[in-house]
């Protein structure tokens, strides 16, 4: 129990067949329009890109990873209190207030969330909804500026909209832009870095660029340690398979 | 028409610490008890093999679900209040063990000063200090009262802790060692050690070797996995209500834990509890469990709705200052109390990924009422501390002050400092004030049909002025562990609640004193107004200190337990009087 006897070789052989598992995986659940999909899968990109540390979200599989959660009980806010009265969008748009510009400081357990976000969960939309209401405007968008989809336009053009989207210069139908945007930069990063079971991690890489081991037994024997330790990342498929 | 049970001794809403401490000592006494938890019958093996950060701290897997109730919340009595409606608000404790099963395992006592907080402000500093609005009062029990208690509740849960340099009088050590110190946790003691502070390794649920209980109960050691606060532990290693107290209570054969009982009314006859009302969930059955004694042991919110919803008890009415349920409702929230610095390290990698609930390292020289307050806009304190709970990566990806927050330059960035961050943050006390309170909300329901708990809260200018003496406090320390960038957090001072609920830490509702014009309960957490009712957990608390409650709400559930021991020997009366 006290040492690291789940990063043993068999992970390797498991890794292939993950990798197996993921092409039988990876067709859409919910968005129904390619053209949804592609802005979805550029715009992502732009917040998580492909550079010299490794694979940005597209190969990371982020836009499957979407895809399934959106088809799932967080896409249609299955977990929520969905009572109404809901107060009216106008109502949302006026008691908009500053919003932070830091992504959370806090540790993970104590997030913290602009004033906008937190209007966000009055709205009528379920989070399936604002997507589609987001990323069309995303193509639309593109299309009146630069004569392309989203998905066609420059890189530059693409971060120009997105940041026209952050900061709530475009306007969304039932939802502020602003969430719209917190709730696409979030999703980047959990496709990114959640467990590869969901879809997105894609063969671990983002682990491997975080250099985050996984589901590990222990660290008992590294707690005190003042050189940093490498080890190669463990799955949940391989931790509860042990 | 409600199904009639057959009477018991006692029946207890919620299976958390509360229930469940007050559960193992009746049911140890021979009482027959009958628990009733809202939410799923949950084991041990339920955590097995959960690593998982986007299921438990992303989607919130262990907190309630919000589709059968919430709160509504806003910032002052002129304003709507609206529902919480997600869980990224409202992380609220559910299924058997209740918040107990995911917490970090902080253990802390309050502090003498706490429990005479008007006395000792008005000794010290005279009338004046108080601020015109705070409710400030004496708990109406000593720390001394209170030592065995703690004791008590430290032996079960198998406390691992360090002696605080600076901390009150103990009658017994820890029953286990402190946990294992980390590079990180060693700066933190260095640089504070050098600011003239008394660092000590924060005492911790997460039990440092194999502990068997009092009660014959057995607590693994923590093997420092990191997935604790939101995490159900997969190795027995954190004292839970499960492993510990409903397990005890089980052994006795007395007690009876009933899942997907949803409560929704204390029956009484004006005079005397006569039982509880609940639905089962799963079918919509009403059940009606008559008892000699109730005891509502669910949060803070729980415990407040039910009496109002029973209309036992006057309600705090806030213009006029009277009635006393919903009264002095206090927090710990995310963007007032949970600030301090990150610092960021060009040169040193620490293994961030690495850690346990609750290892960390904190120092009592700004709790409650250890430094001067004459010259400050502020009373009571803070603990700045440095957790080491296991960096998960998703909620880790933080960048210095500058960097945008998506984008190839983020992605850079973040990468780079993945393992060269630390965050040294403060918890403050919450004060209570006349325009925080609880009551029901006129418009949204619960799916029972009930009204909804509704919270007023706002920001004192108390609230934001030890925030920000806190954060700089914590950027001192940053600074002295030799961070290369130290990015202090922003508290405006028109910062304003933003009602979301990131913790179980509230207080507040019911609370307990000697008089029944500004108490709901007694010490013994009993009603003033109804004496076989007991009202036990952190909604008997007057205001809320720096600390983490959980302690507190033990040893005070140990105390209430003796209380209804003595009431059913009795069979009526007060087990303490108004002193007034």
């Amino acid at each position: 129990m006290l040492t690291n006897q789940f990063t043993t070789d068999n992970a390797d052989e498991k890794q292939t067949d993950t990798e197996k598992a993921a092409d039988f995986q990876e067709a859409r659940q919910f968005f129904t329009r390619n053209e949804d999909f592609n802005a979805l899968s550029a715009a992502t990109e732009c917040i998580y890109p492909k550079d010299d540390n490794g694979p940005g979200a597209v190969e990371l599989g982020v836009p499957y990873f979407i895809d399934k959660q959106m088809a799932g009980s967080w896409g249609t806010n299955a977990r929520d209190y969905r009572h109404a009265p809901f107060i009216k969008f106008q109502q949302v748009e006026s008691m908009k207030g500053k919003s932070e510009e830091q992504s959370p400081t806090n540790p993970p357990y104590v997030v913290k969330h602009s004033e906008t976000e937190l209007q966000r969960h009055q709205a009528r939309l379920t989070r399936g909804e604002i997507f589609i209401e987001g990323l069309r405007k995303l193509n639309q968008e593109s299309q009146k500026r630069f004569s392309a989809p989203f998905y066609e336009a420059e890189e530059e053009q693409q971060i120009e909209i997105l940041k026209d989207m952050e900061s709530g210069n475009i306007k969304l139908k039932g939802v502020a832009a602003e969430n719209f945007f917190i709730l696409l930069r979030r999703m980047t990063l959990e496709g990114a870095f959640s467990d590869p079971l969901y879809g997105g991690n894609r063969n671990l890489a983002g682990w491997k660029m975080k250099e985050f081991p996984g589901a590990q037994a222990s660290y008992a024997n590294i707690i005190e340690k003042d050189e940093f330790v490498k080890m190669k990342p463990v799955s949940l498929t391989n931790y509860q398979g042990h | 028409m409600a199904t009639k049970l057959d009477k018991v001794d006692a029946v207890i809403v919620g299976s958390g610490w509360a229930g469940g401490i007050v559960a193992a000592e009746l049911s140890k006494k021979g009482y027959k008890v009958v628990g009733l938890e809202r939410g799923a019958d949950k084991k041990s093996e339920d955590y097995i093999g959960t690593k998982d950060e986007l299921r438990f701290s992303m989607r919130y897997e262990m907190m309630q679900d919000l589709t059968k109730e919430t709160i509504t919340s806003r910032n002052g009595a002129d304003q709507t209040a609206l529902p919480v409606r997600t869980n990224e608000n409202a992380f609220l404790g559910t299924d058997t063990g209740g918040a107990g099963v995911h917490w970090n395992g902080h253990n802390f006592r309050y502090l003498p000063y706490d429990f005479e907080i008007y006395s000792k402000t008005v000794e010290r500093y005279g009338k004046n200090k108080i601020p015109k609005g705070m409710t400030l009062q004496d708990w109406g029990v000593t720390y001394d009262d209170m030592e065995k208690y703690y004791d008590k509740y430290e032996k079960m849960a198998g406390i691992s802790g360090e002696e605080n340099p600076i901390g009150p009088y103990r009658s017994d050590k820890f029953p286990n060692p402190p946990m294992k110190d980390t590079p990180s946790i060693k700066l933190f003691k260095q640089a504070a050690k050098e600011l003239g502070y008394h660092p000590y390794q924060i005492p911790s649920a997460n039990v440092t070797q194999q502990y068997e209980n009092p009660d014959g109960e057995t607590i693994n050691a923590c093997v420092y996995c990191a997935f604790c606060e939101t995490y159900g532990c997969d190795f027995g290693a954190k004292a839970d209500p499960i492993i510990t107290v409903l397990a005890t209570a089980k052994k006795t054969g007395n007690y009876e834990l009933r899942n997907d009982a949803y409560a929704t009314k204390v029956i009484h006859d004006g005079e005397k509890a006569t039982g509880v009302l609940y639905m089962d969930i799963r079918t919509g059955e009403e059940f009606e469990q008559p008892a000699d004694i109730v005891v509502l042991a669910g949060f803070v919110f729980t415990n407040t709705k039910l009496l109002l919803t029973s209309k036992i008890g006057k309600p705090y009415d806030p213009k006029t200052g009277t009635g006393v349920i919903g009264k002095n409702f206090t927090g710990h929230f995310s963007n007032v109390t949970y600030l301090g610095a990150r610092g960021y390290f060009k040169d040193k990698k620490f293994n961030s990924f690495a850690g346990a609930g609750a290892l960390a390292s904190t120092l009592d020289d700004f709790s409650g009422d250890n430094i001067d307050h004459s010259d400050l806009d502020f009373l009571h304190g803070f603990e700045p501390h440095i957790r080491v709970m296991g960096d998960r990566p998703i909620g880790n990806n933080h960048v210095p002050k500058g960097t945008p927050s998506w984008g190839r330059e983020f992605k850079e960035k973040s990468l780079y400092y993945t393992n060269r961050n630390l965050y040294v943050d403060a918890q403050a006390a919450a004060l209570p004030w006349a325009h925080n309170y609880l009551d029901l909300d006129p418009t949204y329901k619960d799916f029972a049909g009930n009204p909804l708990l509704r919270v007023t809260y706002k920001y004192s200018k108390q609230d934001i002025k030890l925030g920000q003496y806190a954060i700089k406090r914590a950027a001192e320390i940053m600074e002295k562990m030799g961070a290369d960038i130290v990015d202090e957090d922003e508290l405006p001072d028109d910062t304003q609640f933003n009602n979301s609920y990131p913790n179980s830490h509230n207080g507040g509702g019911a609370i307990m004193g000697t008089d029944p014009k500004t108490s709901a309960v007694n010490t013994y957490s009993q009603m003033w107004d109804m004496d076989n009712l007991f009202v036990v957990g952190s909604s008997s608390f007057p205001h809320f200190s720096n600390y983490n409650p959980t302690e507190t709400i033990g040893a005070f559930a140990y105390r209430a337990s003796e209380g209804m021991d003595q009431y059913l020997k009795n069979g009526s009366g007060l087990i303490e009087k108004p002193s007034v």
